[in-house]
Formats: structure tokens, sequence, C-alpha cells
């Protein structure tokens, strides 16, 4: 049996965003880190893209919780001159 | 009463205290801003000074692109408020799309500090018309993402339209500072009152502090555009 709180709490979703550089976009990060994994041993590593991984917490249905996910990317997570961004739910 | 040139400082800003010294030396009044205010007090002009904003988290100014006092600058930039960001200030202008582009860490990854020979390539913006285009000139460049990138269109357009301010001088001696697109310190709005530039014009403005004073034009030139550029208002 659901108690009372229970019943009151909002579903909760858990949600990543994934900001990427652009394909065409130099990222000199990556780079260095390409740069720095043969001196390891590791040889076979054609090239490494360096981004950035938000996960949230968010009160709301998960369509609700994705669109939201969406525009906090759009407009702070990612810039979109430089940057994709790909929204998905955890797990 | 002089031109009142207001000065913002956000958490984290660094430089704002050497642009408000700049523009007394130009002969303006300096007004302090507060980050946190949704108010100019009345300000001619708006200089977002270099520094770290907000620690740099997220992306260089980023977040300070949503503080209180951007939507003032914001709304007063597209009626014609002339502004002027250095450095981070920079950053911030191109987080808010007042100008286009972005500054992404330096090609060399390092944080670079010299004393950069630029180019003025546009000498009829508000900020920028105490110079002649093509002049040389000295000033402390001091940013780790200082690598302005756009795509091909957005480059071609504002070198068609004039809309770079400056480019890095690259020679034998002076080595490409940090890979910029085209060599580019700097780039303003199509009307010349937005200007965004990486160097550090107020690091330049007496030969005991700085490689000479070959900053000072760009707080002269505001003061000497303010009056026409309200009037055009």
């Amino acid at each position: 049996m659901r108690s009372r709180v229970d019943r009151y709490s909002p579903p909760v979703v858990r949600v990543v965003v994934e900001v990427m550089p652009k394909p065409e976009i130099l990222d000199p990060q990556g780079q260095a880190i390409a740069r720095a994994l043969p001196g390891l041993g590791f040889t076979g590593v054609g090239a490494v893209r360096q981004g950035k991984r938000f996960e949230m917490v968010i009160e709301a249905t998960e369509d609700e919780a994705l669109r939201q996910a969406a525009a906090m990317a759009e407009t702070l997570l990612a810039n979109p001159v430089i940057e994709d961004f790909r929204v998905h739910r955890q797990g | 009463m002089p031109g009142r040139i207001g000065v913002v400082t956000f958490p984290g800003s660094l430089d704002d205290r050497d642009a408000r010294r700049a523009v007394r030396r130009a002969g303006g009044t300096p007004v302090a801003l507060w980050h946190a205010e949704e108010d100019l007090h009345g300000v001619d002009a708006v200089i977002l000074p270099g520094g770290f904003s907000y620690g740099d988290y997220l992306r260089c100014g980023a977040i300070a692109r949503f503080a209180p006092i951007m939507r003032v600058v914001v709304d007063g930039a597209r009626d014609g408020l002339p502004v002027l960001g250095i450095c981070n200030g920079f950053q911030i202008l191109c987080e808010a799309h007042l100008l286009p582009g972005a500054l992404i860490r330096n090609v060399g990854r390092r944080f670079g500090c010299v004393d950069q020979p630029l180019i003025v390539g546009n000498a009829a913006t508000a900020w920028t018309s105490a110079y002649t285009s093509g002049q040389r000139i000295v000033v402390p460049l001091k940013n780790g993402e200082g690598c302005y990138l756009a795509d091909e269109r957005v480059l071609d357009e504002l070198e068609a339209t004039g809309r770079v301010v400056a480019r890095y001088a690259v020679d034998d001696e002076h080595p490409d500072p940090n890979g910029s697109a085209r060599a580019i310190a700097g780039v303003c709005n199509p009307d010349g009152t937005v200007v965004g530039l990486m160097p550090h014009p107020e690091h330049a403005v007496e030969a005991l502090t700085g490689p000479g004073q070959d900053g000072l034009g760009f707080f002269t030139s505001i003061l000497g555009a303010v009056p026409g550029v309200l009037a055009g208002r």
C-alpha cells in the first residue's frame, strides 16, 4: 500500500545532457590527450574529442524532463556556435 | 560633464579597476556597475572588463551572460548603447550573442601573457576612431581561452563588412598567440557600437605600468563618440 508521502511525490527523472565540440571545431584539449596516449603505450588511438556530461534529477514526467533539459542545453549548458548536445534518460 | 563610462564588476572580474582608471586617464568619468544590479545608472557606454567571471565555470562568460546587469546591457546594446568587451568581456559578448563567434582554449593550450602588436582593422567604430585603419599598436594580451572561432561564412562576412576591429600582427618576432581564425583579435557588431577585443588596451595607458600608451585610444575614442552616438539614438 502506498504511503501518503509517496502518493504526493512528483515523478523524478534522471536526465543526462552530453555536450561535445562540433566535429569541425578545433578541440585543443582532445588533441593534447591524443598526443599523450602513445607515450603511455596506447598506440592505436586515432583521435580524441573531449566533451562534458551533465547528470540531473528533474521533478517532472519523462517527456517534460527531457524537454526542460533540452531547453537548458540550448540556453546554458552548450554554446550552439561551437558545441552539439544530446539529451537522454539515464539508465 | 565628461562622458560617463560604466565598468561592470562581476564576481571574478580582475581588470575592472584598470578599466575605470583608463577611462579617467582618457578624460572620462568612470562609473562602477555591479553585476547583480539591473541598472546602468544612466551611463553613456559600458565596458565589460577582463577576468574570470563566475570562475569561468561551464564556459568563459557563460554564467556572466545571465547576470542581472546583462539584461540591461543587452537591451541597451540593441538600442545603440556602446559596449566594449575586453578579454572575458569579449567572451561574455559572444555568449550573449551580441557578437558572432566564440572563444575557445588557445591552440597551444598555454596561458599567454605578452606585449602583443596588433593591426587596427576598423578605425570607424565607436571605440577605435582615435586610430587609423592599418595602424600598428602594442597592447598586452593575457588569456587562456583567446582562440577566436566562427564558421567560414561568418568570417567572410566579418571581413567583407569591415567588422574585424583588430588582428594579431604575426611575424618572425611575434608568433601566432592563440590560433585565432584569420588572426582576429577583435570584432564589432554591424553598427560598430559593440566591440569585443581579446587584448587589454586598459593595461597600455601610461608608460610606467604598460608597454606604452597605445591602448588609450579606445577610451578617448568612446569619449569623442558618445555625443554623436547618443544623438543617433
